[in-house]
C-alpha cells in the first residue's frame, strides 16, 4: 500500500470525525425556528473535494452513521446513504480541481458550486425521499417537503462554508512566489 | 468518548457477544424490521427487545437520555405525516373507515390511525436495538467487527481512527471557538445568516488547516508501523465465535426470513385488516 | 563496519517542490549500541535527515537524493518502506498524532496487527513490551486522554518496541512535556539503549537537556550540513553552538563569564560530571563577587486582582482550589506546573472562557464578572500555543483587522490601528502579504499583533516559544520584553524553565489547582521541595554554585541573570 492510499485513510477518519464534531456539538440556529444549519456539509464539500469520490462517500457514510448512533434515534439509513452518495457526486469535482497545489481561482469556485448544487439535489431531492418512501413508506408529499427545505439550507450552507473553506486551504499552501518587503 | 456513544462495561450474555456477532445480528434485524409492515412482527421485535435490554442488564436509567430523544423524534414525524398526508393510510389500505373530523382535509379514518400505529411500532422495532448494540459493544471492538463481517480492513480502520480523534477534535474545536469568541466572531441570531456562516468559516478554517497537518502526520505514523503492509490483518481486541455467537444469528436470520416470508404470505408488506 | 545499521556517504537531498537542496554531502553513520544525539538550528535539516533514516524519504516525501545511504547494509529501495521499518522504530515529536489505537494496549500492538501476528502471541508481545517501559497492566485499558504527556509517550516507545528494531530515532522527545517529565524521558531512553542494545538517535534543540545522561556523540547541523561530529565534551568546550545559534548549557556559559577555560577533560557534557579544580572554582567565586546585587525595581499599580478562585469542569474534579493572585502593570510573569496543574484553566477564568464557581476577578478595582468574553478581550487578550489555530484570514492585514470589524470600528480607524499593531510587532514590511508566506515565528507574531490591535492591558501566551530553536526564541522573547516595557502585563504559560528564568520577573507555581508558589524565578528553581512537587527542574547554576562553594546558590543564580540581561544583550 502505498503512503497515498493510508493518507486517504486517515483523511476519511479525521474527516467522519471532523463531520461527527460538527454535526453533533455545532449548533448555529437557522432561520427556521429549532431547527440548525448542517455546516457539516461544507466541510464534508471541501474534504471531497480534496481526496476523491470515494473518500467523500465514506465521510458522509461513516460521520452521518456515528452521529445517528451517538443520539441513539436509530440508524435513519435513508439520511446516511443520501449523505454518502453527497459525498461521492461532490467528490467527482477533484478530479478538475487541483486545491491541494494552491490552484483555486474564480472559475474553479464555480465549478465547485455547481456540482455541489446538482449533489446536493440529487442527495436530498431523489434519493432520500424515495429511500424513505421506499423503506419506511413514508407519504410522498411529506418526504419531499423535507427533502427540498434540508437541500435548499445545505446548498447555501455549503456554497458558504465549502467555498470559503477551499480558498482559504488553496491560498494557505505554500507557493514560490516573488513577494517584496515593503518599506 | 466512552460516554458519547455510551458503551456500558457490565458483565452479561449480550456483552459476551463478539462485537461482530453483534453486528451480524443489528443489520439482519434492521433489515427485518424495515422490511416488514406486518403489525404482528412489527409488535413482537418491540417486546423482543425489551427482552435482550433485561439480559443485557443495561438499566433504563442509562438510557433515559437517549430514550428521550428517541421519543421527541418520533412524535415529530407521527405528526408531520399526519400533517403533510391525513388520508396515507387510506391509499395504503384502499378502505375508509371515518371516525372524525379535525376540520378541513384532516379527517381521522381507522385507516389513518392503523398506519400511524405500524410507524410507532417501526420505530420500537428498529431504534431501541440500536441502543442496545451502542451500550453493549466496546468502540474498540467495532472496527475489528467490521472487518469480521467483510469491510475492507483499511475502511474499518478509518471507523476506528474517526472514533479515536473526535474527542482530540472536539476539544480543539472547543478551544479554537473560544479565542475566536475573543475577538469577537459569534453565531448567534443577533447575526444575520449570511454573517453567522462566515463566522463559522472563522472557526472552521483553524480547525481544518490543523485537521490536514494532522491527516499527514497519522499517516506518517501509521506507514512508520507498517500500516498496509499486509493483505490481512489482525486485531488486538477481536475475538473466538462461540456457541452463543451462532445461535444469536441464528436467532436474527430467522426473524429477517419471518419478515420475508410475512411479506409473501400478506402479499405486500403490510398486514392489513381492513381487507374484509 | 558489519554492525553499522546507518551510513550515509555523500549523501544530498533535495525535495521535488523546492529549488535548493535541503541536505549537502552528508557522511555520517551510527553503529549498533551507539547513542547520538542530532542538533542545529530550525532548517538546518535536522528533520529531513530523520525522515531520510526512518524511510519516509523517498517513500512519502518525493525528491531527489544523491550519494549513498544504507540501512543495515542494504539501500532504501531495496527495503522498502517496511522494510526499513523492521530495523528503525521512529516516535514522533506529537505524541497525540502517533497514538493511533483507541486505548493503551491497542495502540502498542498496532505494529504486530499490521504484521498479522495472532494470539496468543500478539497479546504476549504486547504486554511484554508495556512492561519494558514501565505501564503496568491497570493502565492497558486506558484512553488517551486519560494519561499524561509523559505516558503517552511511553506508549509512543512501547509501541515502536514492540518489534524489536535495531535502532530507535526520536524526534524532539522534550518537546511536549514538563521539565521534571522531560528528565525521566531522557533517562528512560538511556535505560533502554543499555537494557536492549538497540542503536539510538534523539534529534533535539534543547542541549541541556538532552544531555542530562551520556550520549556517545553529537552531531551539530547546519544549513543542510553536518559541521560537527565529535564527543559532547569536545563540542562543549568549542564556541559552536554559539555562532551555530544553539543554546549551551547554562553552567557552561557560567564558567565561560568567569573565565574558565574548559578543555574536554573536565567532562564538561552534563553538570553531574563535570570536574572543576580550585583553581576554576575561585575564578566562579570571584565573577560572583565582582557582579553587583540587583537592585529591587519599584513596585508597579496592581492590574489584576484574582481572589479565592474556585472551580470545577462540569462532572470533572476541582480544577482550581483557592487561587488568589495579583498582576501588576508591565510585569512579565511566568505559570509554570504540570499538565493540568490549573494553568491553562486559570488562564480561561480570567479571560471569561470559563467562569469560576467562587471568588472575585477584578480589573483595577472593576468587577469582571459582569462583562462577557468578548468585552474581557479589550482589556485582557490571549493567544493560543499554534499560530495555526487562530488564523483565519487569507491576508495578514485582514487577520490582524478581524477583532476590529466584529466589533463595528470605522474603517479608518482600522486601518490606522492595524498599521499601528503591524509596526509594533516588526510585520511592517510584510503588511500585504498573504499570512501563508510567513514562517512559523513570523504568524506568531501576526496572532499577537491580532490581539494588541484591540489594545488590551494584559496580554497571555500559551507557551510562546514552543518549538522555536534559539534565534527565534530569542527573538520572541525580547519582543515580548518590549511590549513588558511599553506597559503591556505579559502572562506566559510555559514548561521552558530556561524562559522563566531568563525573562520572567515572577513565577506562578500550580500544582493540583492550587497556586503552590508566588515567588521570584531565581528562588523557584533552587527550592529543592518546590520543584518536587511541581514537577519542574533544579537549574544547574545552583548546582555549579554547590560545587564551587558559593553558600547564598540563589543570589548566583540572580546575578547570572542580571548579567546576561545587562551586559550581554543589546
Amino acid at each position: 500500500m502505498k503512503n497515498n492510499s493510508v493518507k486517504t485513510i486517515v483523511a476519511i477518519g479525521i474527516g467522519a470525525a471532523l463531520f461527527f464534531v460538527l454535526g453533533r456539538f455545532v449548533a448555529i440556529p437557522s432561520p427556521v425556528p429549532n431547527t440548525n444549519i448542517s455546516i457539516q456539509y461544507g466541510l464534508l464539500a471541501f474534504m471531497a473535494a480534496m481526496f476523491g469520490p470515494a473518500a467523500g462517500a465514506l465521510i458522509g457514510l461513516i460521520g452521518h452513521a456515528l452521529i445517528d448512533f451517538s443520539y441513539g434515534w436509530g440508524i435513519w439509513w435513508s439520511w446516511v446513504i443520501a449523505s454518502a452518495v453527497f459525498g461521492l457526486l461532490i467528490g467527482l469535482v477533484s478530479k478538475r480541481l487541483s486545491i491541494a497545489d494552491g490552484v483555486f481561482g474564480k472559475k474553479d469556485i464555480v465549478t465547485f458550486n455547481i456540482f455541489q448544487l446538482v449533489a446536493h439535489a440529487i442527495a436530498w431531492g431523489v434519493i432520500a425521499p424515495v429511500l424513505d418512501i421506499v423503506m419506511y413508506a413514508e407519504p410522498a408529499n411529506k418526504v419531499f417537503m423535507q427533502g427540498l427545505v434540508g437541500g435548499l439550507s445545505n446548498i447555501v450552507t455549503t456554497a458558504i462554508v465549502g467555498t470559503l473553506l477551499c480558498v482559504a486551504y488553496a491560498s494557505a499552501r505554500p507557493k514560490k512566489g516573488s513577494l517584496k518587503q515593503e518599506k | 468518548m466512552r460516554n458519547l456513544f455510551n458503551y456500558i462495561d457490565r458483565p452479561s450474555p449480550i456483552h459476551r457477544l463478539t462485537g461482530a456477532t453483534k453486528l451480524v445480528c443489528l443489520l439482519l434485524w434492521s433489515f427485518a424490521a424495515m422490511l416488514t409492515y406486518d403489525t404482528r412482527l412489527l409488535a413482537l421485535l418491540p417486546l423482543l427487545s425489551m427482552g435482550l435490554f433485561m439480559l443485557s442488564r443495561i438499566r433504563l436509567r442509562d438510557v433515559r437520555f437517549m430514550l428521550g430523544f428517541t421519543a421527541v423524534f418520533m412524535v415529530l414525524n407521527n405528526l408531520l405525516v399526519f400533517l403533510f398526508s391525513p388520508q396515507h393510510g387510506v391509499t395504503l389500505f384502499g378502505t375508509r373507515h371515518e371516525l372524525f373530523s379535525l376540520g378541513g382535509r384532516y379527517v381521522v379514518t381507522a385507516e389513518q390511525l392503523f398506519y400511524h400505529l405500524n410507524l410507532v411500532l417501526k420505530y420500537l422495532a428498529s431504534i431501541p436495538i440500536v441502543l442496545l448494540f451502542v451500550c453493549t459493544t466496546n468502540p474498540s471492538e467495532f472496527a475489528a467487527s467490521l472487518n469480521r463481517v467483510g469491510v475492507k480492513y483499511s475502511v474499518a480502520y478509518s471507523v476506528a481512527l474517526a472514533l479515536r480523534y473526535i474527542p482530540d477534535i472536539q476539544r480543539e474545536y472547543h478551544d479554537i471557538s473560544q479565542a475566536q469568541q475573543a475577538r469577537g466572531i459569534e453565531m448567534t441570531r443577533r447575526q444575520s445568516l449570511f454573517k453567522r456562516l462566515r463566522s463559522a468559516a472563522a472557526i472552521l478554517i483553524p480547525l481544518i488547516l490543523s485537521s490536514m497537518d494532522r491527516i499527514e502526520t497519522i499517516s506518517n505514523a501509521m506507514s512508520l508501523r507498517g500500516f498496509g503492509k499486509n493483505k490481512k490483518r489482525t486485531w488486538y481486541m477481536g475475538r473466538r465465535f462461540t456457541g452463543w455467537d451462532f445461535a444469536a444469528m441464528a436467532l436474527c436470520l430467522a426473524l429477517l426470513l419471518a419478515a420475508l416470508a410475512l411479506n409473501r404470505i400478506n402479499g405486500g408488506r403490510f398486514w392489513n385488516p381492513f381487507a374484509a | 563496519m558489519r554492525d553499522e545499521i546507518i551510513r550515509f556517504e555523500h549523501f544530498g537531498f533535495q525535495y521535488n517542490a523546492q529549488s535548493e537542496p535541503t541536505l549537502h554531502d552528508i557522511n555520517f553513520s551510527v553503529r549498533r549500541g551507539e547513542k547520538v544525539l542530532v542538533c542545529g538550528p530550525s532548517g538546518c535539516g535536522k528533520s529531513t535527515l530523520a525522515h531520510c533514516i526512518n524511510g519516509l524519504i523517498p517513500f512519502s516525501y518525493r525528491g531527489e537524493r544523491t550519494g549513498s545511504l544504507t540501512i543495515a547494509g542494504k539501500t532504501a529501495d531495496a527495503l522498502g518502506l517496511f522494510g526499513i521499518s523492521r530495523h528503525v522504530g521512529t516516535v514522533l515529536q506529537d505524541s497525540d498524532d502517533q497514538f493511533i489505537g483507541l486505548t493503551v494496549a491497542e495502540d502498542i500492538a498496532f505494529a504486530l496487527e499490521n504484521d498479522c501476528v495472532a494470539d496468543p502471541a500478539l497479546h504476549e508481545r504486547t504486554a511484554r513490551a508495556a512492561a519494558l517501559v514501565g505501564i503496568d497492566e491497570g493502565h492497558m485499558r486506558h484512553a488517551p486522554d486519560e494519561l499524561s504527556g509523559g505516558q503517552k509517550q511511553r506508549v509512543a516507545l512501547a509501541g515502536v518496541m514492540v518489534e524489536s528494531v535495531d535502532l530507535l530515532l526520536f524526534d524532539e522527545p522534550l518537546a511536549n512535556l514538563d521539565p521534571a517529565t522531560g528528565k525521566a524521558a531522557i533517562e528512560m531512553i538511556d535505560d533502554l539503549q543499555k537494557s536492549t542494545g538497540a542503536a539510538v538517535v534523539i534529534i533535539e534543540h534543547r542541549l541541556e537537556d538532552a544531555l542530562h545522561r551520556d550520549v556517545d556523540r553529537v552531531v551539530l547541523m547546519g544549513e543542510g550540513r553536518i559541521l560537527m561530529d565529535v564527543s559532547p565534551d569536545e563540542l562543549l568546550c568549542g564556541d559552536a553552538l554559539v555562532k551555530s545559534g544553539i543554546r549551551e548549557p547554562l553552567y557552561v556559559t557560567a564558567l565561560r563569564y568567569a573565565g574558565v577555560k574548559l578543555t574536554p577533560d573536565m567532562a564538561p557534557r552534563n553538570i553531574a560530571a563535570l570536574r572543576l579544580n580550585e583553581a576554576d572554582r575561585e575564578k566562579v567565586r570571584a565573577w560572583y563577587r565582582e557582579q553587583p546585587e540587583e537592585a529591587p525595581g519599584e513596585e508597579a499599580p496592581v492590574l489584576l486582582e484574582a481572589e479565592h478562585i474556585r472551580f470545577a469542569y462540569a462532572g470533572g474534579h476541582e480544577a482550581l482550589r483557592d487561587v488568589s493572585l495579583r498582576l501588576r502593570r508591565g510585569e512579565l510573569v511566568a505559570i509554570v506546573g504540570t499538565n493540568g496543574a490549573g494553568k491553562s484553566t486559570f488562564s480561561k477564568v480570567v479571560c471569561g472562557f470559563e467562569v469560576q464557581r467562587e471568588g472575585a476577578l477584578r480589573l483595577e478595582g472593576e468587577d469582571l464578572n459582569a462583562l462577557s468574553i468578548k468585552q474581557r478581550a479589550e482589556s485582557i487578550g490571549y493567544v493560543m500555543q499554534n499560530p495555526n489555530q487562530m488564523i483565519s484570514q487569507v491576508m495578514i492585514f485582514d487577520e490582524v483587522a478581524l477583532g476590529l470589524r466584529t466589533r463595528g470600528v470605522p474603517e479608518d480607524e482600522v486601518k490606522a490601528r492595524v498599521e499601528a499593531a503591524l509596526k509594533t510587532c516588526g510585520l511592517w514590511p510584510f503588511r500585504s502579504w498573504p499570512v501563508s508566506a510567513l514562517s512559523f515565528g513570523q504568524k506568531k507574531r501576526v496572532t499577537i499583533a491580532s490581539i494588541l490591535v484591540l489594545r488590551p492591558r494584559i496580554l497571555i501566551l500559551d507557551e510562546p516559544t514552543a518549538g522555536q530553536d534559539f534565534r527565534h526564541y530569542t527573538e520572541i522573547m525580547e519582543f515580548l520584553r518590549d511590549l513588558s516595557a511599553q506597559g503591556y502585563t505579559v502572562v506566559m504559560i510555559t514548561h521552558d524553565m530556561h524562559l522563566m528564568l531568563e525573562y520572567a520577573g515572577r513565577a506562578l507555581v500550580f500544582s493540583g489547582g492550587e497556586l503552590i508558589a508566588d515567588d521570584a524565578c531565581a528562588a523557584v528553581l533552587t527550592d529543592p521541595a518546590l520543584i518536587e512537587r511541581a514537577s519542574l527542574k533544579e537549574t544547574s547554576l545552583y548546582a555549579l554554585a554547590v560545587m564551587c562553594g558559593i553558600e547564598d546558590g540563589r543570589g548566583f543564580v540572580r546575578r547570572f541573570i542580571a548579567h546576561e540581561r545587562e551586559a550581554v544583550r543589546p
